[in-house]
């Protein structure tokens, strides 16, 4: 009688402050019926690796709007593996320029999200890639 | 891309030993596996019950926005300050809706980030009603045979009918904050009729004065000393016997103000709170509320087990076939119900 539920950490790294859009993902999977933890702004990459842990996530959702995503975005995949977490999935939103996302890609994120990625989009990239074993 | 799995199996042994080495990575497996009611999680929780028992259970509860996961941050500090390791507990509803849920606990929690004498776990509701999820007293036991030695369960903000974490918590802490109704609330049956510390928190708001008076007019009215046992399922409170009724034995539930956000009072809480768990160690209080306690916990599993076998009897269809006779009105829902059961 198991009774799983995916659960996504959704974070924001580095310094910049403007979490509109994070909170509005979070509350979008919210409403896709996923079990979101919130942790807000200014998160290191060890904050969100640890949080992630101890949360026991499938997914972290890493949202960056000031640039800094080559530095941070490897780094939390890179804690998250030597913690022995090798099956969560991390996808970034924010704006990230076209050349960057196959370098995020080689580095471990599994997904990219622009401005204007739909709900939808979100949602079945998660539910295609996220299996529960029954 | 292809596919991942959601998490690898991890068998119930090699997760009951990393809980007890203290592997941070599995001991959240475990977590999840216990939430997750996995057909196994009964295994897993007799390998760690011995190992339990040894912790200071702390329940903070209250209204939504009186500062709960900010008051919680601030006494995991103070613990962690007098050499304790805390495990932390923080529900937030599931939505009716959607099943979706957001925890934002951890929010208010970025001062506990980096220090592994600290673990935090969000928990949704999952559909319970009662200010906690069914499996947080199951996940409490994870965390106490973990071996931290203050574990604090913070509800989701509850209303006034919320009492179920008084028979999961050694140490009930109900939170007020200054504003929030007159003295007709504070007399009102429930949410704090089970606080062994009354809380108020934001006491540098307006309005501290006159929440304090109404709490401690209820104090008064109320007088101090009474206790609970559970009767037929519920919370019943009742004077201590004679022989302890005296001034000195009794538990005083008093009054404490704090200002979460930077530390004000937080001390004198935590050892208030300390005070109190002395207190039911040497009254005797703490065998009844651990009797309390454990008769909750076989209630809820029997419960559950039972209701599992009762979905499991009815035939698939059954009950919508017996929903659509009761529309039509050829059978009631009290002779269908019998029908339904017949065969448990």
């Amino acid at each position: 009688m198991s009774e799983r539920k995916i659960r996504i950490l959704v974070a924001k790294p580095g310094l910049d402050g403007h979490d509109r859009g994070a909170k509005v993902v979070a509350r979008m999977l919210r409403d896709a019926g996923f079990e979101v933890i919130y942790t807000g702004i200014r998160q290191t990459p060890q904050m969100i690796a640890e949080a992630a842990l101890q949360e026991d996530v499938d997914v972290v959702g890493l949202s960056i709007l000031s640039g800094a995503h080559m530095t941070l975005c490897p780094k939390v995949v890179e804690l998250l593996r030597a913690q022995g977490q090798d099956n969560v999935l991390v996808v970034v939103g924010g704006i990230i320029p076209d050349d960057d996302v196959e370098r995020l890609k080689a580095a471990g994120v599994d997904g990219v999200f622009g401005p204007g990625a739909s709900s939808e989009a979100y949602v079945e990239f998660i539910q295609n890639h996220v299996q529960v074993i029954v | 891309m292809s596919s991942r799995a959601l998490k690898e199996h991890t068998s119930v042994a090699l997760l009951a030993e990393g809980v007890l080495n203290g592997n941070r990575l599995m001991l959240s497996r475990a977590i999840s596996h216990v939430e997750n009611q996995e057909t196994d999680a009964s295994a897993l929780l007799t390998a760690l019950y011995p190992h339990a028992g040894k912790a200071h259970i702390v329940g903070v509860t209250g209204a939504p926005g009186t500062g709960k996961s900010t008051l919680v941050t601030a006494l995991a500090l103070s613990c962690r300050g007098a050499g304790m390791t805390v495990g932390i507990v923080a529900i937030d509803p599931t939505s009716p809706f959607t099943g979706g849920a957001l925890l934002g606990d951890r929010v208010r929690m970025r001062a506990l980030a980096g220090d592994t004498g600290v673990f935090v776990r969000s928990m949704a509701t999952r559909g319970s009603l009662g200010g906690l999820s069914k499996t947080t007293g199951d996940v409490v036991t994870v965390l106490d045979a973990a071996g931290f030695d203050c574990i604090i369960v913070e509800t989701v903000g509850v209303g006034q009918a919320e009492v179920e974490i008084a028979s999961t918590a050694h140490t009930t802490l109900v939170v007020e904050a200054p504003g929030l109704g007159d003295e007709v609330q504070a007399i009102k049956a429930g949410i704090l009729e089970i606080a062994d510390i009354l809380v108020v928190n934001k006491a540098d708001r307006p309005g501290m004065d006159r929440t304090l008076r109404a709490l401690e007019m209820m104090l008064d009215i109320e007088g101090n000393g009474a206790r609970y046992v559970r009767h037929h399922g519920q919370l019943l409170r009742v004077e201590s016997p004679a022989e302890s009724e005296d001034e000195e034995t009794r538990w005083k539930v008093t009054v404490m103000k704090t200002v979460a956000t930077d530390g004000t009072g937080v001390e004198d809480l935590r050892q208030r709170i300390d005070a109190h768990r002395h207190w039911l160690r040497e009254s005797g209080e703490m065998a009844m509320r651990e009797q309390l306690r454990i008769a909750n916990t076989l209630e809820n599993i029997i419960r559950a087990e039972l209701n599992r076998r009762i979905a499991a009897s009815i035939p698939a269809g059954g009950l919508e076939k017996m929903v659509e006779k009761i529309r039509r009105r050829e059978s009631d829902p009290y002779a269908a119900a019998a029908v339904l059961l017949a065969g448990v």
